[in-house]
């Protein structure tokens, strides 16, 4: 059976008819849609165990604590990472991505170069200018060829015994682009680099194993995985967590706590002050567990597959520019693109109307529309639920909007 | 608002005005120009004026914008022309959502308002 047939009655959302149509979720990089399984965790957990969690001496408050911390275990064993204490719990990729830009720029000093790529998503960008500024530290980018793939040539010249931080996403969320994760983090740690990957167009798609990623920090959002909204992850390899000193204090980061100082928790605890997102984490838990049943390899197959067949039929139709590696490249579940004579919020709009959607604009990656002298795109993305079919409506809807305006 | 072509808030007064605005181009005598960027999604419109004893003689406009954008820009712009410099920059939202004749959602709202706050910008004395 094909995934989405295996999965699509899993998701009560995609029953709904929108604008008079069956409703074509084309917009899962974005957010992906939730199964039935995460929605109904949540609620059993908020009705019948819902308390803080780690000091709360009572039943719910034990039974609270034991989900949350199952969230990581099996967040662990997903993501191939060696050990619980490695995965730290946050709001999402933009603030694991802040987090960590947060406590490393503390440790920079002027001359220090920080280097990211131009297909970054603004989340990879902001926290390292905030990171360089007032500090004398350069942030610097890879460029990105014609066809949406980071030029390794470049990247070896611009990495150097100034470059501190190197910072990349493992999939572009605008060109779909894989990035060459294992060698330009071994090229980065052999020049003493540390390594940052943003994984949020990664995680939901592709089988992660930390132990062959190499690379120091790696952070996702759980809402893009099937998961809710309100967590994501940090990944840090031992040593490298070890090495970062927490910037947000408060409860349950601490071990001991005088008025003029304290002693921080262990691992991972020491970076999650405050009470955590212990539903969502209960909704992440089961949307890693359906996605394990789903086995990521085959997730993998069924969206390379939805991806190719997008980017062949949108190619074919007269006017569309379709952006990114070509269609015989591995490429993540989105592919951006535009038609000529058409804004991309115009398409966007249209394709509602029959009730497609994408997403259309700069999605939050301005440096490298500007690469390609660009305001926007549209693109479309897909998730275990997207099917066939929906590839090939957007398709005809596209073919026909030029007549629509 | 349920369109009979089927193209929801693109009403024909928008679709007009995008395949055909009147009052996009240069205006190489403008006495002001002022320029704004969409957040939303990275459009940038000019309003370009040119004010002759208080009253604006001509209005042109340029940018890579949305059809929305583009419609409400070529009527901003019509509506303030040959009007004292003080009227025009009173022109509203309210009265380019009248020639529009658009049920305009709350997302693309800023798509109608940027060439109006544009122009009161253009015309700021």
């Amino acid at each position: 059976m094909r995934l989405d047939e295996a999965t699509r009655g899993d998701f009560p959302i995609l029953e709904r008819i929108v604008n008079g149509h069956r409703l074509v979720y084309l917009d899962s990089a974005a957010s992906s849609q939730k199964p039935r399984t995460v929605i109904e965790a949540m609620s059993q957990y908020y009705e019948r165990s819902h308390a803080n969690v780690h000091r709360s001496i009572h039943t719910l408050g034990e039974e609270a604590t034991a989900l949350y911390e199952t969230a990581r275990d099996r967040v662990q064993r997903f993501i191939g990472a060696a050990g619980r204490e490695e995965v730290v719990f946050t709001r999402g990729t933009t603030d694991g991505v802040n987090l960590v830009a947060d406590a490393l720029g503390r440790t920079l000093r002027a001359g220090d170069e920080i280097l990211v790529t131009e297909l970054e998503h603004h989340s990879n960008i902001i926290p390292w200018q905030m990171a360089a500024r007032g500090r004398g530290v350069t942030v610097r980018a890879v460029p990105v060829t014609a066809d949406g793939m980071l030029d390794e040539g470049a990247f070896d010249e611009l990495l150097g015994p100034r470059t501190r931080v190197v910072a990349f996403a493992h999939v572009s969320n605008v060109l779909g682009t894989i990035t060459p994760v294992a060698r330009l983090c071994a090229r980065a740690r052999a020049a003493g680099a540390v390594t940052v990957l943003d994984g949020a167009q990664a995680a939901p798609h592709l089988p992660l194993d930390m132990s062959l990623l190499g690379c120091d920090f790696y952070v996702f959002s759980s809402h893009k995985m099937l998961g809710p909204t309100g967590i994501g992850v940090l990944w840090g390899r031992r040593d490298a967590l070890e090495a970062l000193e927490p910037t947000r204090g408060g409860g349950e980061m601490i071990k001991e706590v005088w008025i003029d100082r304290a002693r921080w928790n262990d691992l991972p605890w020491r970076f999650e002050p405050g009470t955590p997102p212990v539903a969502e984490a209960v909704g992440l838990t089961a949307a890693v567990e359906y996605l394990e049943k789903l086995g990521m390899e085959r997730v993998a197959e069924h969206e390379r597959a939805l991806a190719r067949q997008a980017v062949e039929l949108l190619q074919a139709v007269p006017g569309v520019t379709v952006y990114g590696p070509h269609a015989a490249v591995d490429r993540g579940a989105v592919v951006a693109f535009s038609v000529a004579g058409l804004h991309p919020h115009d398409v966007a709009a249209l394709l509602d109307q029959e009730g497609i959607a994408v997403r259309a604009g700069h999605h939050c990656a301005q440096p490298l529309m500007h690469r390609y002298g660009i305001t926007g795109t549209a693109r479309a993305s897909f998730s275990v639920y997207s099917s066939s079919e929906d590839v090939s409506l957007l398709a005809h809807a596209v073919a026909a909007l030029r007549t629509r305006l | 608002m349920t369109p009979a072509a089927g193209v929801g808030f693109y009403s024909e007064a928008i679709r007009d005005r995008w395949r055909r605005p009147r009052f996009r181009g240069d205006l190489a005598d403008a006495t002001s120009v002022a320029e704004d960027v969409n957040p939303l999604c990275g459009d940038r419109v000019r309003m370009m004026v040119r004010v002759a004893d208080g009253a604006v003689e001509r209005v042109r406009f340029a940018g890579d914008s949305c059809a929305i954008c583009t419609a409400s820009a070529d009527v901003t712009a019509e509506l303030a022309e040959r009007r004292p410099a003080v009227e025009a920059s009173r022109v509203s939202t309210e009265d380019v959502l009248a020639v529009l004749q658009a049920d305009i959602r709350p997302t693309r709202m800023r798509c109608v308002t940027l060439p109006i706050t544009v122009l009161q910008k253009a015309l700021q004395p």
